[in-house]
């Protein structure tokens, strides 16, 4: 399948910018395409297999190219030029399932005592309360508001368990970022996001940050925490069937299926994307 | 004593899985293995020129190699004698027998995973291929240890020899190596993971 309009027209992360250092042609995928990348005196360009030199941007630390000569504008965080921030990109992570699972998992934190089992939660308090699910209408973005969950070690600067607020954006169709309680400030909220480079409708490569405040640890612990946390869940995505999401209504909705989800399927579906979903008659 | 230690890396995880099991107490130093490549900086080469991790530093000398660290923390900390059975002669060629092909698991089925997990640039059917013949040895080996009453890779108590050999097996499904066909290894994980002060480390699936 060719990608739809919705998911061509985006831009995409394919790495960071210390990955591409001295590239001559080196290759990457993206939405089952291959290209490649080259570094010419710190001028980084992207090309399709026809020679055709795709738009390129650097934004948030990584390399952003587009299969469009017109895409949507690439949204804005603020926060990335907010000085004291620290910034800890974790390079990318390959995992055998469409990014939009990866992206519905993110915003799931039923998942937390089971998966992240005393980080992000424990096993005794799993419930998760009921939050505020809102679109942006005039960015065309999910928020989900409100949500607040116990957690043992909510980031690697946390001394010990606290109940976490937090709040979930979901920009673009394979980008979502999360912004919870800054254990060590007031009023200010540590962010955390996964960029995603959708690489085949049933695999992608996800690259993560975490944007905080935080003077106790190095940038290398930081990375250590953000990494085991996506290990985690990189194995639990694996195991889910079929790989690609299933959107149609005649899957059943698994039942761990929540507000924010519901949110991002319909907004998926509003935008009319097709490619990395699963069909019902070719299951997997 | 300080290891030189990566989150995600099954060579650091049998280093921490025996500092553990002892109890002992020591620091860690996060290095920046992916993707920052730290075990290849100038710094890192000075502690050790083959750039890998682990590393151990104990008493201001440092040790490399994850089955050499294992060698050295049990016959100087353990005070069981177990772990690495030095009073026990005619066990000791057979745990090393299988350090040594605790090293070949790395070059294959760690490597699968690099390539999956990492993006790392290699042959992974073949890192694959070779995974499976030397899990075929293994689960062969430890059905007819359970024939003859013996839990462990070196008989009825684990030793090094099942902690060097643990991580990349039991990690296999990262780099897309099923543990399906080998129910004498998953039965052996499955003891493994009951060991007290076992730690679990992402990416070991442990169903049913
Ligand atoms: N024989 C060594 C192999 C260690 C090894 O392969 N370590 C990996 C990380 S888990 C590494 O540092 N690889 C980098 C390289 O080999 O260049 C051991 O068992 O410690
Ligand atoms: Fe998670």
């Amino acid at each position: 399948m060719t990608p739809d309009t919705f998911t061509r027209s985006q831009w995409y992360a394919i790495g960071r910018l210390p990955d591409f250092e001295g590239a001559e042609a080196k290759p990457v995928r993206l939405l089952s395409q291959d290209l490649t990348v080259s570094d010419a005196a710190g001028v980084l360009s992207v090309n399709d297999a026809d020679g055709r030199s795709l738009l390129t941007q650097i934004r948030y630390g990584h390399l952003w190219t587009t299969l469009s000569d017109t895409p949507r504008p690439l949204y804005d965080v603020p926060e990335f030029d907010e000085p004291d921030r620290r910034l800890v990109t974790a390079g990318g992570v390959g995992v055998r399932c469409s990014g939009l699972r990866c992206v519905e998992n993110f915003l799931d934190m039923a998942h937390f005592p089971f998966v992240h089992t005393d980080i992000l939660g424990v096993e005794e308090h799993p419930s998760v309360e009921s939050y505020d699910v809102s679109m942006d209408a005039e960015k065309d973005e999910i928020w989900a508001t409100k949500c607040k969950f116990f957690q043992p070690m909510a980031s690697a600067a946390a001394s010990g368990g606290q109940m976490t607020e937090y709040k979930y954006r979901v920009p673009h169709p394979y980008s979502t970022i999360l912004y919870k309680t800054c254990p060590i400030r007031e009023d200010v909220w540590d962010l955390v996001g996964l960029f995603i480079q959708p690489v085949e409708e049933d695999e992608c490569i996800v690259h993560s940050f975490i944007l905080v405040f935080d003077e106790e640890n190095t940038d290398t612990g930081l990375l250590h925490f953000q990494q085991n946390i996506f290990l985690q869940d990189r194995m639990i995505l694996e195991n889910q069937v079929p790989r690609k999401l299933p959107l149609d209504p005649r899957w059943e909705l698994p039942t761990r299926a929540d507000a924010s989800s519901i949110a991002y399927r319909r907004w998926l579906k509003a935008n009319e994307l097709q490619w990395g979903v699963a069909l019902f008659n070719e299951a997997a | 004593m300080k290891l030189f230690d990566y989150v995600l890396s099954g060579n650091c995880y049998k280093i921490r899985l025996l500092l553990d099991f002892l109890e002992l107490s020591h620091e860690k130093q996060a290095v920046d293995f992916f993707p920052g490549r730290e075990h290849k900086s100038d710094a890192f080469l000075q502690i050790n020129p083959l750039g890998q991790i682990p590393v151990l530093e104990d008493d201001g000398a440092y040790i490399r190699d994850a089955q050499a660290i294992l060698v050295h923390l049990a016959s100087r900390y353990d005070p069981t004698g177990t772990w690495w059975p030095v009073n026990d002669p005619s066990q000791l060629g057979r745990v090393a027998q299988w350090l040594a092909f605790a090293d070949s698991i790395t070059s294959t089925a760690s490597a699968a995973r690099l390539h999956d997990v990492l993006g790392y640039d290699l042959d992974v059917a073949q890192a694959r291929a070779g995974a499976h013949k030397l899990f075929r040895v293994l689960d062969d080996h430890l059905a007819n240890q359970e024939l003859q009453g013996f839990n462990w890779i070196a008989g009825s108590r684990p030793t090094v020899a099942d902690i060097a050999c643990f991580p990349y097996v039991a990690l296999a499904g990262d780099g897309g190596i099923e543990l399906f066909y080998y129910p004498a290894i998953q039965r052996w994980i499955r003891r493994f993971v009951n060991l007290p002060r076992f730690k679990l480390m992402p990416g070991i699936n442990i169903f049913d």
